[in-house]
């Protein structure tokens, strides 16, 4: 496969072997830890602050507007002001909070995202952690964050607050269910969960193409539950400012606000990068069987272009649905999800299951 | 020291530190996510062992289930200003013992049986075979306790809608 030259295993290997070859294998595995870290940092950081850019861009040109146009060509570096401004704001500290629980709220929301985007597959053997529970684990891990939320929302001792993160812990509790088992049906399909196995099995056509009508209703299903799951609009009723001021965030200031802000895009990358990942296959390029000439084109743009590009287009999918939808009310959500989703989700599950063992998928 | 055996040494620390406060704070939110980091410690544990199926179910249900299930219940019972009095002198002592007999109980029983190292390669439990094992009713297949366990669940959650479902008046 043509693609083949940029397989980054080989790579890997050859800065693993250095390492180890040079150092005790205690400090070349430190060394390894945190070259892997700063790496994510980085990313991290440059994907929120893009994020936060194109969020502000997408919603100016849906509201005909233009969107920062000041700070650099095309207002580019608007967002590095604006976190530049929120690093010397004021940390207000809160008299009657729970201080611990209050400070130690936004590093678990942001904690749990860093945890899910480790499994996240970049590229061929570009891989922080290859789980053979892959998927399994990426979802463990991004329920973690709702804990953040509901402590923020207690330790704050605010009622707008409070009623923000009672709302927000019922929506991502339901909704979780419905991702989970979107999740499951491709599952089923995919006969792994590893997530580089997940990838491989998409070679000769993406799931949403191979796996026909029961792959498209899980995409949909997952893409409407993934966006209440990072509660962002319609169903931001955690922070719905016309009710709660800010949800849960309302006491918060300066960097600690940021981190929610953050934590906040970088869930939303993560359920963009897995649904790219078990749907639109990842980093794999577009195969058609049969064409060998326009197979082989594709195969030379690079993985992580495909990866990323795939990604953008669900993100773009989430911000147009944010920006166009009225925001739900609570009994409205509970309802779409337990009335409509779950059980249309378990009817997917078992046509799935029947189109796998009849082979009806290509 | 290996990286294993220090990573060890982290996360058991951080499982004594924490078990310890959950039960020592007075504040009852406090003692909840004191409780979480306990269990996410323990499923770094399994991580460390490469059970990374345990290790997941660990985090989805008891660190992301249960522990969102006590926070919750919290925030809808109790307020920020509320404190646990501090037990009677004599109750505290009674624990003391109880919980020092018990460790020693625990130690003297570890130390004195010899663990003897296994030859065996680790065995790799992927999802096929624990998926495999739960709905094959042959040799080693738990189908039995597999479907006793779901009906259980589907009762329970009968029996919560029924005892959750307002009456409606007339």
């Amino acid at each position: 496969m043509a693609f083949d030259i940029y397989d980054f295993t080989s790579f890997n290997q050859t800065i693993d072997k250095a390492l180890y070859d040079n150092l005790p294998p205690i400090l070349a595995m430190l060394t390894e830890m945190v070259i892997i870290g700063v790496v994510f940092l980085l990313f991290y950081a440059l994907v929120g602050l893009f994020l936060v850019y194109a969020e502000r861009k997408v919603c100016a040109f849906i509201q005909n507007r233009v969107g920062p146009n000041r700070v650099g060509p095309y207002g580019i570096f608007q967002t590095f002001a604006d976190f530049i401004k929120l690093l010397m704001k004021e940390l207000i500290p809160i008299n009657k909070a729970d201080k611990i629980l209050f400070n130690l709220a936004p590093f678990i929301v942001i904690i749990a995202s860093f945890m899910a985007i480790a499994a996240i597959p970049f590229g061929k053997g570009l891989h922080a952690i290859d789980l053979n529970v892959g998927i399994f684990y990426v979802m463990a891990v991004s329920s973690l964050g709702v804990v953040g939320i509901l402590l923020a929302g207690w330790s704050s001792n605010n009622k707008y607050s409070l009623i923000g993160a009672m709302r927000s812990g019922a929506q991502i509790v339901s909704y979780e269910l419905s991702v989970g088992l979107s999740m499951v049906t491709m599952v089923i399909l995919a006969g792994s969960m590893q997530l580089s196995e997940i990838v491989e099995a998409q070679r000769n056509g993406w799931f949403i193409f191979t796996g026909h009508v029961p792959a498209f209703i899980a995409f949909v299903i997952f893409l409407i539950a993934s966006t209440a799951e990072t509660n962002r609009g319609p169903f931001d009723l955690a922070e719905a400012e016309s009710e709660l001021t800010a949800g849960f965030h309302t006491e918060y200031s300066g960097i600690k606000f940021a981190f929610f802000f953050l934590a906040e895009y970088m869930n939303m990358f993560i359920v963009a990068s897995i649904a790219a990942t078990i749907f639109w296959g990842g980093w794999m390029p577009l195969h058609i069987p049969g064409w060998e000439g326009f197979n082989i084109v594709m195969d030379y743009i690079p993985p992580f272009f495909w990866y990323m590009g795939k990604t953008l287009v669900v993100i773009f999918l989430m911000m147009w649905f944010k920006w166009t939808f009225p925001r739900l009310r609570i009994d409205q959500l509970l309802k779409l999800e337990w009335k409509y989703l779950l059980p249309i989700n378990l009817f997917n599950i078992i046509l799935m299951a029947l189109i796998v063992l009849m082979g009806w998928h290509f | 020291m290996t990286g294993n055996q220090i990573m060890f040494i982290i996360f058991s620390a951080i499982i004594i530190i924490f078990s310890i406060l959950t039960v020592t704070s007075r504040r009852i939110l406090r003692a909840a996510t004191y409780l979480l980091f306990v269990l996410i410690s323990t499923a770094g544990m399994y991580f460390m062992l490469n059970y990374e199926f345990l290790a997941a179910v660990q985090l989805t249900l008891y660190a992301g289930g249960i522990v969102v299930l006590i926070i919750f219940s919290i925030l809808l019972t109790s307020h920020i200003e509320e404190k646990f009095e501090t037990p009677a002198l004599m109750k505290r002592v009674y624990a003391a013992i109880a919980s020092i007999i018990g460790a020693i109980l625990v130690c003297t029983t570890l130390l004195n049986y010899t663990f003897t190292p296994g030859t065996e390669t680790a065995k790799d439990v992927n999802m096929n075979l624990i998926g495999n094992s739960l709905i094959s009713w042959g040799e080693q297949g738990y189908a039995l306790p597999f479907e006793l366990i779901s009906i259980l669940l589907l009762a329970a959650m009968i029996a919560v809608i029924v005892v959750a479902k307002k009456v409606k008046t007339k």
